[in-house]
Order: C-alpha cells, then structure tokens, then sequence
C-alpha cells in the first residue's frame, strides 16, 4: 500500500510547528500504524531526508498507554476499541492521505514532534487516586467481601491506560473521563470508600489547577477511548463530587 | 571474585523469621537521613519506592518512560501465584516452593524461593487493600485459575490484565509516597552508569548513578546511600520479543560492567502462545497470556498433507476432521497435557513445526483452540475470561478465535538470568541491590506461569524494606552523599566519550538495521536450541556484526535534544557485549536445564538432559573489559530441603 502522510513537526516545546509531508510506498495492510512510522523513520534516516519524527510508544499492545496519535482527526485513529499500536493499516485504503498530529490540549503541551507532556495524569493521581494502605499490616485477602458485580464494575474502570485520548477527543480538554474512572474504580470497592469524599475534591480541584477543561456532556471521550470506559463513571463522578460538597459521604448505589 | 550468598542459619522454613529477627534496623528519625535511588518503576521498582518511602527513608526513583505507570509490568496478562489455598485443593508454602524449584529445574537457589512462597500470601492482602479488582466468585471471595507447572489452582487474576493492575496499585502506593515528598519521581530519565565510590576503608560502594535526561539529553548526577536496580530483563537482545520497544537491559548491564557480577545470562524464556512472525517490519511479538491454556487445546495436523494444503491456503483448521488433528501436548504428557511447563511447550511446538506440521503461511505456527470450551462452557463464560486476549487477537491478525482456532508460536518472554544478587538482593557490588526481572534469583533455568509478578512484588514489598535496612543501618555514620569527587567525574565523562563515539561514526546504517540482524543471529543459533557448532557460529556473527556496527551506523541529530535513535544505540552496543556473554555462557553449560536446550543433551524422547554432577551450578560472571572474554565463577546450589529428581510432566 501507498500513502500519503502528512505530519506534526516540531523541534521543541517552544519551537513553531508546522505540517511536514512524506510519500511512503510499500506498506503491508498487516503491519500496524507505528509499524509504518518507523517504515517511514528508516526511510528519513537512510536517505537523509530529516530527523526521524518523534513519537511515543512502547509495548505495542494497547496496554502501556504510551502511544497515542491524532490520526485523521480521531484519537488513537478510525477503529474502535483500540490504541495506535494496534490500528492496523488495513483500515486505510491505498493510496490515501493520512493526517498525524499530536494530542491537542493545554494540559499536555508538545515536547517534540508527536510526544506530549502528560505528567498532569500523574499529578492528578498523585493528588488522591489511590488507598492510602501502606506495606504491611492489611486484612487477608478473603476477608474483605467484594460482590461479584461490584468488582466487575470495579474493573471495568480500572481498565484505563490513562493515554490521554478522552482529553484529546475532548472539545474542552476535560480529562473527567480519567479521573471519573478512577474515582470509581476505588469507591466501588469496600476498601476505597473511607477515602472516597477527599479522594474526588483533591483529584477535581487538581485536575481544574493543571488546566483541564469541564465536560461538555457530548461523550466524544467515551466514543474515543480505547478501553471503551463509560460515561457513566463521569456521572457518578458528579455524584460523589455534590456528595462531598455538600458534606455527604455517601456510598455509590 | 568471592560468591557470598549469606544465606541464614537454621531450617529452611526458619531462615527469613531468623534472618528477620537478626537484622539490623534504622530508627525513625535517621531513615529520612539517608538516600536511597531506585530505577525503574515496574513492580519491583515501585512497590520498593513506595514501601521504602513509606518507611522514612528518601527515594529518588527513575523511569524512561513519560510516566511510572507504563513500565511493561503492566502487560503481564494471566495472574500471579500466591499459596493461599483458598481452593482448599492442597496448596501449601511447601507445595510453591516445591513446583518453583521443580519448574526450574534444580537450577535455583533454595532459600531465596522459599522465601517468595513465604511472603507470596501477604502479596495478594497488600494488593486487595490497595483496590486491585482480582477476579471474584459470586460469593464476593477470590478466584483462582491455573497455571503451568501446577496441579493447584493459586493463580489470582484481574481478566487479561492482572500485570496492569498490580502495577496500577503499587503506581498508586508510589504517588502517594511521591505527594508526601518521600519518594522524588524522575520520570523520562535513563540511568547510564553507576558511580561506585571507596569509602574510608578503601571498600568499593555503590554511591550514585548518572542519567540521561531524555528530553533535553542531557546529563545528571544523583547520589545516594544505596541504590535498587529494577530495570527488567534484557529479552529484547533477541529484537523480536513479548518485551516493550523500549525494555532494555543497559541499567543492568552498566552495573556489570562496573563490577557486579552477571548470573546465568543463557537462561532465557521463550513463551509458547505468542502470535506468529508474519513479516520483516514487525516490531514485537504480542504474547497470549498462558492462562489460555486452561481451556484451549493445541494441535496441529496429523497428516503432513493436511499441513501442506493449510500452509498453501488451500485447507483451513475447521476442514481438518477430529480425528486427523494431533493434540500433541495431551498426547506426550497426559498428566498435565496443555498445562506443562512454558519451555517443554515450547520446544514441543517447535519439534512439530520442524518435522513439517506447522500450519500457517510460513508453517511456523500451532493451532490453540477454543472450540471445545465454547461447547462446554458456552460463548459468555469463554468471554468473561478471556474477552480482551480474543479482542486483541482479532485486532491484530483479522481473524475470530471464537470461530478458528488461534495460531501461534514460542517467541522470547521473559530472562531468568540477570544480576547475581545474595540473599538480601544485594549485587557483589556493597550498596547495590538488584530486583525483580533484573536480578537472576528465584526462577532457575525456568520460570513459572504467574511467578514473574510475584517475585517482584515479592523483593519489592517484603524483601527490600528489610534487607536494606540492615544495610543502610551503619551508613547513617557516612552523612549526606554529594554527587561529587572524582569517581562521578570518570563516570560521566565515560558516559559521554561513549555517546560521543558512537554518534561520531556518521556511517550508513540505522540502529534498527543492526539491531534486527543481532536478534535473527541470536534466534538461529542462541534461541531454543543450542549446539556447541550453533553457538560458535553465532560468536562468530555477533563479533562481525558488532563490528560493522562500531563503523558504519548512523545516528541522526545531537546529543543534547530529544534523539531516540542515540537511545538505541547506546542499548544496542550493550546489547552486543550481553550477546556474547549469553553464548558463552550457553556454551560453557554442557546440558540442558529449563530453557537452556543444547541438542547434544537430551533424552530419546526429546526431552532436556541435566547433568546435576558437573552442572549445579550459578554461573556469574565477571566482566573483565570489552575486548577482553569474561571470567565466570561458580555459587554450588546445595539442595538440602528438596529432593533432586528427574523433571517429569508426563
């Protein structure tokens, strides 16, 4: 296959940055997206053409989190359910134009190239999205009663990777998808309840500190997520959040 | 060089309690005196940052990835082992320790794993009260499943993505430690040598490392106490791999090259259900967790024929009528059938593929098959347990394994060998620890299913807190380390003459280029079978490669930017120094033990040929400079607890 691509550059953070386009021939519709950026960086590198573009990744099997391109003006690329590793160029046709761009949000400013800063996420986590148990001296497994439903749930949002593809969909930039997901992964289970109140007024007010926007209800974030986590962790998100301000701690139905 | 493995007096069962009871400790207001510096922040490197900070003491911790999150920890699928025995089935610490050693294959150190099926129980209790959302039975208690090389059933698991959850949770005890100030996060930071430093007796201590600020290239010092190597393993040698693109085994091996001896570097993993090589600009190999093999069943054709027409497009799986299909696993070792042991699945597949079987385009590839679990368990329950594997199955090949059978085949997982490290993790560098994938000390010549998450979490949790305690208890008499003197000085002018050499070359050729031909080099002659002919070939190669490598690579832009390719290559020229370590040590061992396959050594019937006599053996190796060939020393493995029997899973 054959494409025409047409990519982000730009050298710093503080440099300008402008479209750069490369013809690229050869492709197999079995190899996936980086897996032709590198094609494509092997190319720039032998023939001497430019720096090869920098972009991010690393386990190439949609767990890591650290990819994450803006293809054709969709995060992660046109396939559902899937991060940049693993879209595959049989989704494109021969011959086509492909536009690759970087995140787009305040919160995440360009470092080089394709890579962006996300250390936000880590700061938000950092603000309250865990269970304060320090190492040692916790309850045997089996003694904490977790129901089966309760757990899957649990887990459905702890499934987030935390690429940052909800803030780039994201018309506002809001990261509520992240932090709802995690948010409710800890208030589902017993163990993170006693913290749950705290938990959302200090990643919230974080997450407003470092530049986020607010949702904008359209849920661009949940058709864009590779996880496909739900909305319905921003909903119950805004549940704990007016419980706490309003001093209610009250526990997820 | 001197072995000193320190293992504690007394019964097996009584030597960590003793050891616990010994050891020297830090009173509180000293621990926040001294420094410690942990890199890599994967399940050994965060849950000991995290339990170490929590403790008192200051951690600076070190990862190249943009967040601590990412470490390939998190793409552990299947589960971790923990002797609960919560199926009341007959599991026991014993019963652990027993299938551990057993899995690989006499070539461990008895204390060390005793130790892990000890403290394997608190794992899944710290992991629970930190929200891990473990699989659960409609009770509310937890599930377990089954790995292989046991008869119980001790694996806990999150769905497919038990690694990412447990790393989520030791992330998650990390950035609270990091927003209390104990633990300093460098995120995007790669260590590029080690600073070892005299102290007033003249005795050598890790005291430092310098790193390589990947955004802007530049370099930084930082000094400690003692420092935690966490790195992970050095599977990507090979180039195609399980491993992330980025894993790499340089943290590790620039401790070797300052004097920390290396144990066992030819044991490595090669994992049976991963996804076929399908062409040249493949990047990784994606592993299908091992927990498929509870319910798949692995076959290939038992007509040459009916291979021949499948690898011609001409037939395909579902045409293949029962009776013609060949379950190989099921039919050589009917007491564990599909669950053996990774290396005898391995070489298994391996040995029906050679003998003109295989299936796919290149016949390089086994059917693993979900058909009789679809009958018996229904579609939704297959779902329920394995949903994202078949979803990322799908996503990457374009065919449904809830319809054909999936193929696959054996590529590089994980690596046994790394750091040789006594009883308390400590390198034979004093001040040096090393954890996890990085160090060489629990899994033998093998390791287990679901064990690789729990020994990290293991050293991570429940070692390191105490054994560098005991440590760092008389350093508080040292003060404040500087990163300065002539030691950090060398170091970093070392780091940056070598950076500098190799992006002076200017030759023709990417790293990639090179890095590809050294992984086909290691595969063919180094890989899952190994002869003394096989591997005097590959020394041959590596040194020709390596070779053309010093004059004729070339690396784009600068030192001082954001230049991933200076990454590689810095990697790869220690790639190329661990290549040839891992074929002499391939080839000094004149057996074959777990992973490690030379065909002179086997039995009639194929299967791996031990020579306990000459071989019980730890080899760790010194290295003596890069041109120079490496000195190897040997720590006896004295089994005094376990009987020493022939491995069998038939």
């Amino acid at each position: 296959m054959k494409f025409t691509l047409h990519i982000w550059r730009q050298e710093n953070a503080r440099a300008k940055g402008h479209f750069e386009t490369y013809e690229i021939d050869n492709i197999s519709a079995d190899c996936s997206f980086l897996e032709m950026l590198d094609q494509l960086n092997e190319k720039l590198i032998n023939d001497r053409i430019a720096h090869p573009v920098c972009f991010d990744n690393d386990c190439r099997e949609g767990i890591c989190g650290m990819c994450g391109l803006y293809i054709n003006g969709r995060p992660h690329g046109n396939d559902d359910g899937v991060t940049t590793c693993q879209l595959h160029m049989r989704h494109f046709h021969d011959g086509d134009e492909i536009w690759v761009e970087p995140w787009r949000a305040k919160a995440f400013p360009v470092i080089r190239d394709l890579v962006v800063d996300r250390t936000a996420f880590d700061k938000i986590i950092q603000a309250g999205g865990y269970i304060s148990a320090t190492t040692g001296g916790v309850p045997d497994a089996n003694n904490i009663l977790v129901p089966k439903h309760k757990a899957d749930q649990a887990m459905d949002a702890a499934a987030c990777i935390g690429c940052g593809a909800c803030v780039a969909a994201c018309k506002n930039a809001s990261a509520m998808l992240f932090v709802g997901a995690k948010v409710s992964h800890l208030a589902l289970l017993p163990q993170g309840q006693p913290e749950t109140a705290d938990r959302v007024k200090k990643m919230v007010c974080k997450m407003d500190e470092l530049g986020f926007g607010s949702c904008t209800n359209t849920y661009a974030c949940e058709a864009e997520c590779p996880k496909q986590i739900k909305r319905q962790n921003i909903a119950r998100l805004n549940r704990y959040w007016i419980g706490q301000a309003f001093g209610r701690d009250r526990k997820d139905d | 060089m001197i072995l000193d493995s320190k293992i504690p007096e007394g019964p097996l069962s009584q030597k960590w309690t003793n050891y616990k009871a010994a050891q020297k400790l830090v009173n509180p207001a000293n621990k926040r005196k001294l420094d410690i510096i942990v890199v890599g922040t994967g399940l050994a490197g965060a849950s000991a940052a995290a339990s170490l900070g929590a403790l008192g003491f200051h951690v600076d911790i070190f990862c190249i990835q943009d967040s601590p999150r990412r470490a390939h920890s998190i793409a552990a699928q299947g589960g971790i082992n923990a002797a609960k025995n919560y199926q009341n089935d007959g599991d026991s610490v014993e019963r652990l320790f027993k299938d551990t050693i057993k899995g690989g294959d006499y070539r461990a150190r008895e204390a060390n794993v005793y130790r892990l099926a000890e403290v394997s129980g608190d794992i899944i209790d710290q992991c629970v009260a930190q929200g891990v959302p473990f699989a659960r039975d409609y009770s509310g208690l937890l599930d377990n499943r089954s790995f292989g090389g046991a008869q119980v059933s001790r694996t806990f698991y999150a769905r497919g993505q038990t690694g990412q959850q447990l790393l989520l949770g030791a992330y998650g005890a990390l950035s609270r430690e990091i927003a209390r100030g104990t633990v300093v996060l460098h995120e995007r930071h790669e260590m590029m040598d080690l600073v070892v430093v005299p102290d007033k007796d003249g005795k050598p201590r890790a005291r430092g490392i310098i790193v390589r600020n990947l955004v802007t290239g530049e370099l930084e010092r930082y000094a400690a106490h003692a420092v935690v190597v966490a790195s992970g393993g050095y599977g990507n040698v090979y180039y195609l791999s399980t491993n992330a693109m980025n894993s790499n085994g340089s943290a590790a091996w620039v401790c070797h090259r300052r004097g920390a001896a290396f144990a066992n570097p030819c044991y490595v993993q090669i994992h049976p259900t991963c996804i076929p090589v399908h062409g040249d600009y493949q990047s990784k190999l994606t592993l299908m967790s091992e927990s498929l093999r509870n319910d798949g069943r692995i076959w290939v054709p038992k007509k040459k024929e009916d291979a021949e027409a499948i690898r011609r497009g001409e037939k395909g799986p579902l045409d293949i009528a029962e009776e013609d299909r060949d379950y190989y696993l099921e039919r050589r070792y009917p007491a564990f059938g599909n669950l053996v042991p990774r290396d005898v699945a391995s070489r298994a597949a391996k040995e029906r593929c050679d003998a003109g079987y295989g299936v796919g385009p290149t016949g390089l590839a086994v059917y693993l098959d979900f058909a009789d679990a679809i009958k018996r368990l229904g579609r939704d329950v297959v779902e329920q347990k394995y949903g994202n594997l078949f979803q990322m199955y799908y996503k990457i090949v374009d065919a449904d394994p809830y319809k054909v059978p999936m193929m696959i085949y054996p590529a590089v997982h994980y690596t046994m060998g790394g750091l040789w490290v006594d009883y308390e993790l400590q390198t034979t560098i004093p001040g040096l620890f090393a954890a996890g994938e990085a160090n060489f000390s629990d899994h033998g010549a093998n390791r287990l299913g679901a064990s690789a998450l729990m020994q990290g979490l293991a050293d991570g949790y429940f070692v390191l807190p105490y054994t560098l305690q005991n440590y760092l208890a008389d350093q508080i008499y040292v003060g404040k380390i500087k990163a300065e003197g002539p030691e950090f000085d060398e170091a970093e002018a070392a780091v940056r003459a070598r950076m500098d050499g190799l992006m002076a070359i200017q030759g023709e050729h990417s790293v990639d280029h090179y890095h590809k031909a050294l992984g086909k080099v290691m595969w063919e002659y180094c890989g899952m079978a190994r002869s003394k002919e096989s591997l005097a070939t590959a020394k041959e190669k590596i040194a020709e490669l390596e070779a053309n490598f010093y004059q004729h690579v070339f690396i784009p832009g600068k030192t001082a930017e954001m230049n991933p390719e200076l990454e590689k290559a810095y990697r790869l020229a220690d790639y190329f120094e661990l290549a040839r370590l891992i074929v002499d040590d391939a080839t000094q061992r004149e057996e074959s033990c777990g992973g490690h396959f030379r065909v002179e050594h086997q039995t009639e019937d194929g299967e791996t040929l031990r020579d306990d006599e000459n071989f019980m053996f730890v080899a760790a190796w010194e290295y003596q400079g890069h041109d120079k060939p490496e000195v190897m020393y040997k720590e006896e493995l004295n089994y005094e607890h376990i009987q020493i029997v022939k491995r069998n899973y038939k």
